[in-house]
């Protein structure tokens, strides 16, 4: 009928434009994402990926069969509607496909949150420090050359992490007064800090450089702007680093 | 009641002006009044956002012309203009309290009373063919109940220091303790609290009435399986509401003792646990946010049939996945939480639920696709709001899916990615009240609303939405943290400060875009087109009583033959079949599910 292939031709033309659309959506979408400088955020960022384009096909699926519907069964007079109230078997495999990639999706999840958050099987820190979050500056305690902390070579620097890199550090996080929470971005690392409890966290970092630490949680008028840096260094300059710290 | 009762009935019920109109127990009129008072709210809430948006647009900048509003000089001294935006410039205090109300004010005073109270007190009644509420007294205190609050929170603005500043989730120990905020006195979020707590008992007061009224006042032949879906998602919300309600008066009740009378619920110096309330907060704040979307989907639910002329597709799923999606609310709390510092393994145990809830939302949106397969498509305003919605929807749950699993919310948990997410969702539900708004408009005040400017409305409303909404996924991705006042702050940010301007223009546009709707309610309350009882062709019980209702909505009881959707029905010629209508035929029962 010529109104139907009317019809196809407004639809196709209509998804070739939305789909002109989603590819800069899809440019702009992936272009911030942060380079991923430590040894998981290759694994996060794959995650995230995985449902990006999962997500991103139902959504093209979602949106034709939309565009579709609207323009093939607008209103034409004398044509009626057809009554149905439904098909089970439709309904059966629309429910069982969401479930089965929810669940595979709950999968591939939970191996890289237990990797990175389990406390048990957390990897034990090559370089150690203790982080306090209170409003509005991080204040690092390192343990010194003895490697010990509560020892007299202990050092506090407000808004400085310097670590080596390829090294595991281990962070324990603590809050004086409200809570904060530890964001380091190109690490994808991710953790609130809170009063009255000291929570480890831990990342090894892939690439030497200097990176913003900021915190992201409300923490009162000063949350904006509270922020830290972290210095990665190779070996050699870490042992400089420390040298000229503990004089 | 026989009609001669009925009449002796009404003439009883002459009330002055007052009892009418201000302490009326009818619940057209409370319904208007919620109405009313949400709409109020939706502008304050509106310019909240706009100047959220200023801030992140062009920080530290004042608005040009109006910058001599807040001049000390202008006023001749002190003034609290001035004091709150020295220079015409949003200082971060006020920044903090501005995305705090805004929150705060879309959700319980704007959201809640348009949807559950508006909409639910006028529709339900009628809906079900029944006079009025169980207890139109405790309707009435409904509505006045929440009216102090409404006013606690207004003049929360005008305290020494200012409105709460906490964030709407008002986390402890920042908003437990009146001297981490940094503001001058503590009665910015002593008075939100209040105000919140005084509110939860409005809709108590709500829920019991809609419970009882859908259990008990049901008119014959209303099963329910014959109940419209718009019914099914108000009474599913008013249980919601009646278990979660209590968690939160509670957490508030601890908070303001922490505040103001020396406890430590939520203070690790005498004990407490900064983690209880967010447990406290969130175990609310997630059936929560299902009461703010399942009226949305009922709305849906409820306007796709009429202008696709076509049953709903599988109207038992569509129950059932309401009630699914209830249940499954209860236990989804934690992944509010993931990062919180509570023990990994519930990061674990909260994935995978929420994992699960987005089954039930999935089948929804298949099904609705299902309802516009081989309709007969129009496209009038309300029709065009729930489509918005439909694919408004669509985005804001799928994006959910990536909070849902714990690694990616590692890097995107407190950035604009959540931003984005949120307001997909609930841009969503303020297209359901305005479809709402749309289609029962003729109903509760007897006139039309212009189709023109409701098209209109849309397609800017709709433009400007995801111009504003969109570009946040990509702020998100980038780590672009919320509840911050200056982005510049950040070397890592700067990129971003050009979207952010684009963001804040599309903002600004959306929110003038809004003067249509403005233009067209206040205008067709007073001059719109006289409206006949049934302006839609619609099948449902509202349509059967004149625009708008007379007290006691129906002279008698109607009886109900069919389901809701009985649209292009092979037993009659026209294109629609009222639930009331008896037919001659054998065969009344039939369809609908």
């Amino acid at each position: 009928m010529q109104s139907r292939r009317g019809d196809f031709i407004l639809w196709i033309v209509s998804m070739v434009i939305f789909l002109i659309i989603l590819y800069f959506v899809d440019r702009l979408m992936l272009n911030p994402l942060p380079e991923g400088l430590s040894t998981y955020a290759g694994e996060i960022d794959t995650v995230f990926y995985v449902i990006y384009y999962i997500t991103g096909f139902v959504f093209l699926l979602v949106s034709a069969l939309l565009v579709l519907f609207l323009i093939r069964y607008r209103y034409k007079p004398g044509q009626r509607a057809i009554y149905s109230h439904g098909n089970a078997a439709l309904e059966l495999v629309w429910t069982a496909i969401p479930a089965a990639v929810f669940i595979i999706l709950f999968l591939i999840s939970q191996s890289t949150w237990a990797k990175i958050k389990y406390r048990d099987t957390m990897p034990r820190g090559d370089v150690e420090v203790r982080v306090t979050a209170k409003q509005f500056q991080w204040d690092v305690l390192y343990p010194g050359p003895d490697g010990k902390f509560d020892t007299a070579d202990d050092k506090t620097i407000a808004g400085e992490l310097h670590v080596p890199v390829n090294k595991v550090v281990r962070v324990y996080l603590q809050a004086e007064d409200v809570i904060h929470s530890f964001f380091v971005p190109v690490f994808r690392l991710k953790q609130d800090a809170v009063p009255g409890h000291t929570i480890p966290a831990w990342f090894e970092a892939t690439q030497t450089g200097r990176f913003e630490m900021p915190c992201a949680e409300l923490c009162g008028p000063g949350h904006s702007g509270m922020k830290g840096w972290v210095t990665v260094h190779t070996d050699d300059e870490y042992q400089q680093w420390v040298q000229e710290q503990w004089q | 009641m026989s009609e001669s009762s009925a009449a002796a009935h009404v003439a009883h019920h002459r009330e002055g002006f007052v009892r009418h109109y201000i302490f009326s127990t009818d619940h057209k009129m409370i319904g208007r009044q919620f109405l009313f008072a949400g709409l109020f709210m939706l502008v304050i809430g509106g310019l909240l956002a706009m100047m959220v948006r200023w801030q992140l647009g062009y920080p530290e900048t004042p608005v040009g012309f109006i910058t001599w509003m807040f001049s000390e000089e202008f006023w001749d001294g002190e003034s609290w203009l001035a004091q709150t935006m020295p220079v015409g410039v949003i200082t971060s205090e006020l920044y903090n309290s501005l995305f705090t109300m805004h929150a705060t004010i879309m959700i319980f005073f704007v959201i809640m009373p348009i949807m559950v109270g508006a909409f639910g007190n006028f529709l339900i009644p009628i809906s079900i063919g029944a006079r009025d509420m169980a207890f139109p007294i405790l309707n009435m205190l409904s509505f006045w109940t929440a009216v102090p609050a409404f006013i606690l929170m207004v003049i929360s603005f005008f305290v020494p220091g200012g409105a709460a500043g906490g964030g709407w989730t008002s986390y402890a120990p920042l908003a437990a303790v009146p001297d981490y905020s940094g503001v001058e006195g503590p009665w910015g979020v002593n008075l939100w609290l209040i105000s919140l707590f005084i509110l939860g008992f409005s809709s108590l007061m709500g829920s019991i009435n809609y419970i009882t009224t859908l259990i008990n006042m049901r008119a014959p032949g209303m099963t329910w399986f014959r109940l419209p879906l718009f019914i099914w998602s108000l009474f599913i919300v008013a249980i919601l509401l009646l278990l979660a309600l209590p968690v939160l008066t509670s957490g508030l009740a601890m908070m303001l003792f922490d505040r103001m009378f020396g406890t430590h619920f939520f203070l690790p110096e005498g004990g407490g646990e900064p983690l209880l309330w967010q447990h406290i907060f969130w175990f609310f704040g997630h059936p929560e946010v299902y009461v703010l979307v399942l009226p949305a989907m009922g709305v849906t639910s409820e306007i796709l049939p009429v202008f696709a002329r076509k049953p709903i597709f599988g109207y038992r799923a569509m129950a059932y996945s309401m009630i699914a999606i209830a249940f499954l609310s209860w236990v989804v709390w934690g992944h509010h939480m993931f990062q919180s510092g509570m023990n990994p393994a519930l990061g674990t145990a909260f994935t995978l639920t929420t994992m699960l809830i987005a089954i039930p939302s999935a089948i929804k949106t298949f099904n609705w696709l299902g309802t516009l397969w081989g309709g007969s498509i129009r496209f009038t305003s309300p029709m065009l709001f729930v489509l918005g919605f439909v694919f408004l929807f669509t985005i804001g749950g799928l994006s959910g899916i990536f909070m849902a699993s714990t690694p990616v919310d590692i890097f995107i948990h407190d950035t604009y990615y959540i931003v984005a997410h949120i307001h997909y969702v609930v841009a969503g539900i303020i297209f359901g009240i305005f479809a709402g708004i749309y289609y029962w408009f003729p109903k509760m005040f007897g006139r039309l609303m212009s189709e023109g400017l409701g098209k209109l409305h849309f397609f800017l409303t709709f433009v400007f939405f995801n111009l504003t909404f969109f570009p946040m996924h990509f702020l998100g991705v980038g780590g672009h943290m919320r509840r911050i006042y200056n982005p510049l702050h950040y070397e890592f940010l700067a990129p971003f400060q050009g979207m952010n301007t684009f963001i804040t223009v599309s903002a600004l546009l959306l929110g003038a875009s809004q003067i249509f709707f403005v233009i067209n309610f206040v205008w067709s309350l007073f001059g719109g087109k006289r409206a006949t009882e049934n302006p839609w062709q619609a099948n449902t019980l509202e349509w059967t009583a004149p625009s708008p209702p007379p007290h006691g909505n129906f002279v008698t009881t109607p009886v109900v033959y069919r389901g809701p959707y009985e649209y292009s029905s092979p037993e009659v010629e026209e294109d629609w079949l009222s639930q009331a209508r008896r037919l001659e035929t054998a065969t009344s029962g039939g369809g609908g599910h």
